[in-house]
């Protein structure tokens, strides 16, 4: 059932984009989600569309690893279009009983789809090629300057590491709890939504149950490896930039500037273009 | 003075109830005293119960003793301000494979314990390759341990252990949620690094076979040592081993029996040649 989880999930590779510094990815990925709420029109959309097929090509990761992501939020996808397609005022172009569809909804419908799967895809790119691990190592040192604040950095790195590295664990753990219950006659497939919600109780309490010990262990496990917090803590991976990163920093802040002049070029010359069309 | 020192160790687990009055006492360790000899690989048998893995986890300082003292390499175990040393210098692997693994990459978890120790990055490196290679799961070391089979889960925790320099490892039923091809591997493994890298070993098990290649057994029974010695000492003790209901190995259990109805043959037989070689010579 959750099998399809792809999201924190590593995909081992040798790429380009696997050996940038996961700052640099980190971000790449901000950049990316201003450009992608930046982008309104044909053309930046375009210029965004090129830069992630460029991204995902370099990646190595295969496109369907990427694109399954995308399951868990199809009813996501589906609900925000709808809401997007009929409630959105503007020209009427197509009505029938309570429904209309208007030309700015069919836009907002479209750039919203466009932007969520872009937004998922586009962060998947960054964690399918960077270690959990390298990505708080990542976090830790961006977010460095937070410690003066009293802010615990490496700590919730440590906890967010940790908690990525056990969400295929407690999947599976899952699966296997509804077996052994769908075994003894339990059923997760019928009734309606609130039916099936209750019927789920009776996995979520073992499966807390077993997280908690599962945590307890490792606490333990850490504990004997002489984990003592972030102090006097080396790096076995030390984040070092190299001139490659330097280079797609510079790529990033193309990419920003693209999506921003082709935001621009489009409203000063085609979308008058398009305007007088449409008068004629 | 050996490595691993316990004189008269007690621990009692203490349940108490929310007005803070102790409910109930559990003696999982009583007065236990033994001594352990560097170099050498020991096996701490015992029953569910036994306190063999309170034992455990004294010895790593993950625990102190109720009364009595542990000296790791002459550190006293309660000595708080010295624990990471106790811990460094007696490593610990756990029984459940996914539950001690703390990165998502072979190699990256093999070096947690030498980061948290404050060694320079180019001496990770060192080590972590040493220690992958010393349990045969380089190849492995740029997977997710998650795609990894039990055995070689527990052998990138040893690797993790080793990778701290111990001089010590001490495994607490690694082998108990393994199927028989990881278990075979995980003991080799053990061996390996105790032959090779004269790393003192105490495996805490309840698998008999196990136990065959140690140099010392210490048998544990409601918190006390019942027996201890040579595997062939103690296993020549069939009657008073089942009396502790463990079992014996099979092969030593038949030469028992086969001497218990008359066949001139000797006490302790561990393996199947020894056993073909005393009934050889028997005929003859």
């Amino acid at each position: 059932m959750f099998r399809e989880l792809t999201i924190g999930q590593y995909y081992p590779g040798d790429s380009i984009i696997h050996k940038l510094d996961p700052r640099v990815k980190l971000m790449g990925a901000l950049v990316f989600i201003v450009t992608v709420f930046l982008a309104n029109n044909v053309f930046s959309i375009v210029v965004v569309t090129a830069f992630l097929i460029t991204f995902i090509a370099l990646s190595h990761v295969p496109l369907s690893f990427m694109l399954k992501g995308l399951r868990a939020i199809v009813m996501l996808l589906v609900v925000a279009g709808i809401f997007n397609l009929f409630l959105t005022p503007g020209n009427v172009i197509v009505q029938f009983w309570i429904f209309r569809i208007t030309d700015v909804g069919i836009k907002n419908c479209i750039f919203m789809i466009i932007r969520m799967t872009y937004l998922i895809v586009g962060t998947s790119v960054m964690t399918l090629t960077t270690t959990p691990n390298q990505l708080t190592d990542g976090l830790e040192k961006s977010l460095g300057f937070m410690n003066k604040v009293k802010i615990p950095v490496h700590e919730i790195a440590m906890m967010m590491s940790i908690a990525l590295r056990f969400i295929p664990i407690l999947v599976e753990e899952t699966d296997k709890i509804m077996k052994a219950q769908m075994a003894r006659g339990a059923d997760f497939e019928s009734g309606g939504v609130f039916k099936r919600a209750k019927n789920m109780v009776p996995i979520l309490v073992p499966l807390f149950v077993s997280a908690f010990r599962r945590a307890n262990d490792l606490a333990l496990a850490m504990e004997a490896r002489c984990y003592n917090g972030g102090e006097g803590r080396t790096k076995m991976k030390p984040l070092s930039y190299n001139a490659y990163d330097h280079r797609a920093y510079v790529i990033e802040g193309l990419f920003l500037a693209a999506t921003i002049v082709s935001n621009i070029l489009y409203n000063r010359y085609v979308s008058d273009l398009f305007a007088n069309m449409l008068g004629m | 003075m050996g490595i691993i020192k316990a004189q008269d160790v007690s621990y009692q687990y203490i349940r108490r109830d929310e007005e803070d009055n102790i409910e109930d006492i559990s003696v999982a360790l009583d007065k236990v005293s033994l001594d352990v000899e560097k170099g050498q690989f020991i096996c701490v048998l015992g029953h569910n119960g036994s306190g063999k893995s309170t034992f455990a986890k004294l010895l790593n300082a993950l625990l102190t003793p109720s009364e009595g003292t542990i000296y790791v390499d002459g550190i006293d175990t309660s000595e708080e301000e010295r624990v990471m040393e106790v811990r460094q210098k007696a490593g610990m692997v756990f029984q459940n494979p996914d539950n001690q693994i703390i990165a998502s990459l072979v190699e990256e978890d093999v070096g947690f314990g030498p980061e948290n120790i404050g060694v320079p990055t180019d001496e990770i490196w060192e080590r972590v390759i040493r220690s992958l290679k010393a349990v045969g799961m380089w190849e492995y070391r740029d997977h997710s341990p998650n795609k990894l089979s039990g055995g070689q889960k527990q052998r990138v925790a040893i690797a993790g252990v080793m990778a701290m320099e111990p001089m010590c490892i001490i495994a607490d039923e690694p082998t108990a949620m393994l199927d028989p091809v990881g278990r075979t591997e995980v003991i080799e493994a053990l061996h390996q690094l105790n032959r090779e890298k004269h790393v003192t070993v105490i495996l805490i098990t309840h698998y008999m076979e196990e136990v065959i290649g140690a140099d010392r057994v210490f048998v544990m029974e409601k918190g006390k040592v019942a027996l201890k010695g040579t595997p062939r000492e103690v296993f020549s003790q069939v009657e008073r081993l089942s009396e502790l209901s463990l079992d014996v190995p099979q092969v030593t259990l038949l030469a028992h029996e086969l001497k218990k109805s008359g066949l001139n043959i000797g006490d302790g037989i561990l393996t199947r040649e020894e056993l073909v070689q005393a009934l050889a010579s028997l005929s003859s």
